[in-house]
């Protein structure tokens, strides 16, 4: 089986263009790491605290290092006109919205999800959590950026719209922290995990259509 | 009834006599709910004395919010299948009451909360969570719009938010109502009917119907502000391309 080329071009672009500016994969990674290590300042170093504080940290330093990279994620194609060419492709644009999104997470997502085993440690996170923490983080962070990416679609022909897609997107991160966070609590075995895939599962259905509508509407 | 009002000329003769009536009954409604509310119900005790009366106010500005969203996902959906241009101005229309409305509920739940629970705000309650996600979604609605270069694309972008925030509306109650909770349980609509006694629930609906009306009303009210608004635009283009 061949990928329809539209699909296999636009995911090659995005993450040609990842590497190409070389802040597209640190940034995130800075972000997510620079908010994880400030925590212990802010919060004091007490290590019963990190420990019990910490799988949240991580949730939420995840959560916002998902905002900071979505403002360009639509943006430059608008700019430089490949969106007008995706939308020519005939009813394709809400699969190429999922195929970016897809490779905007392998880029600024999954890089973070590797990272929290060691910024868990020195979080004092337990041990025994890694492996639930990681699966975790990597199903919340597609689901943060399924949904984020409907905001950034939506306000991708607006000038400076960071703050916008952070708006709009707020509500829609609410059950993906709240299962998320509440299945580093049940492990693996429990049901929060599955709560949070169902949630995930239910973002890869609707989102890439609300993408596709919003991307349309920004290419006009 | 609603397709005949979708066609604006009807819709401006129907909503001429409709926004009174509205605003006359529902106040008069409103009124009579509010002299209960603060002198013939009894305080209870249980639910920390005179503090009670503010459910009057609150329970069904918590209603009316939700209905509000409601009603801006629905015409949402109509505008964007049909392109019927009231149901966008009626979207339009609902977006900041509907704002106010959240924000008045959150308002009132924590004047009431004070007393009751000894807090201001609490994380834990589940409805407040609800109330404030709501909040947020029409927060971030009233801000796509207006962020938006033309009409039209702030009714497109408007309606497909509306339409998603819709969808993941029983996603987000599901998930805070998981999140543990200190409210009473559901006490007016339940299988083996009202648990609350006449005294309160009259009131109680009849406020809510008041306030009902007197929220129709306001939203008719901005709609026929906005048609006139479109209006004047189209006489002012007609007199400038005259010259």
């Amino acid at each position: 089986m061949t990928l329809p080329s539209p699909l296999l071009s636009a995911f090659r672009q995005a993450l040609s263009e990842a590497w190409a500016g070389g802040a597209g994969v640190l940034l995130p990674f800075g972000f997510f790491a620079g908010t994880a290590v400030l925590v212990p300042f802010t919060m004091g170093s007490d290590p019963d605290l990190l420990a019990k504080i910490g799988p949240g940290v991580l949730w939420l330093a995840l959560a916002l290092a998902s905002l900071v990279t979505l403002e360009r994620v639509f943006q430059a194609d608008l700019q430089d006109g490949a969106l007008d060419l995706w939308v020519q492709e005939d009813g394709s644009i809400s699969q190429i919205a999922a195929v970016k999104t897809l490779a905007h997470w392998l880029i600024s997502g999954l890089p973070l999800v590797l990272l929290t085993p060691l910024l868990g440690m020195m979080l004092q996170v337990p041990a025994t959590q890694t492996v639930p923490a990681m699966v975790a983080y990597a199903l919340g962070g597609l689901t943060f950026f399924l949904w984020g990416g409907v905001a950034a679609a939506l306000s991708a022909s607006v000038a400076r719209g960071g703050l916008l897609i952070a708006l709009i997107a707020l509500p829609f991160y609410l059950p993906t922290v709240i299962f998320g966070t509440l299945a580093l609590d049940e492990g693996l075995g429990g049901t929060s995990i599955l709560f949070l895939a169902a949630s995930t599962l239910f973002a890869l259905g609707v989102a890439p259509a609300a993408m596709g509508a919003a991307l349309r509407l920004a290419a006009d | 009834m609603w397709s005949i009002l979708a066609n604006p000329h009807r819709f401006m003769a129907f909503s001429r006599y409709a926004v009174p009536v509205c605003y006359a009954i529902g106040t008069a409604l409103f009124g009579w709910a509010m002299y209960q509310a603060l002198w013939v119900v009894p305080s209870d005790a249980y639910q920390g004395g005179d503090i009670i009366r503010a459910m009057f106010i609150h329970v069904p500005s918590a209603w009316l919010c939700m209905g509000l969203y409601l009603g801006l996902a629905g015409s949402s959906f109509v505008w964007f299948i049909w392109r019927h241009e009231l149901a966008d101005i009626a979207a339009r229309a609902i977006a900041p009451i509907g704002a106010g409305y959240t924000a008045l509920c959150l308002a009132t739940g924590s004047i009431w909360g004070k007393p009751t629970w000894g807090t201001w705000w609490l994380w834990d309650d589940a409805r407040m969570m609800s109330v404030l996600v709501l909040f947020f979604l029409f927060l971030g609605y009233m801000a796509l719009r207006a962020a938006m270069e033309t009409r039209q694309k702030a009714a497109r972008a408007g309606a497909i938010l509306a339409m998603v925030g819709a969808v993941n509306v029983p996603l987000i109650k599901f998930s805070v109502d998981i999140w543990s909770s200190l409210h009473q349980g559901p006490s007016v609509i339940r299988a083996e009917g009202p648990a609350m006694a006449a005294v309160y629930l009259n009131p109680l609906l009849i406020s809510f119907l008041g306030q009902g009306l007197i929220v129709a009303a306001m939203v008719f009210t901005l709609m026929r502000a906005e048609v006139f608004g479109q209006q004047a635009d189209a006489l002012m283009a007609r007199r400038l391309s005259e010259g």
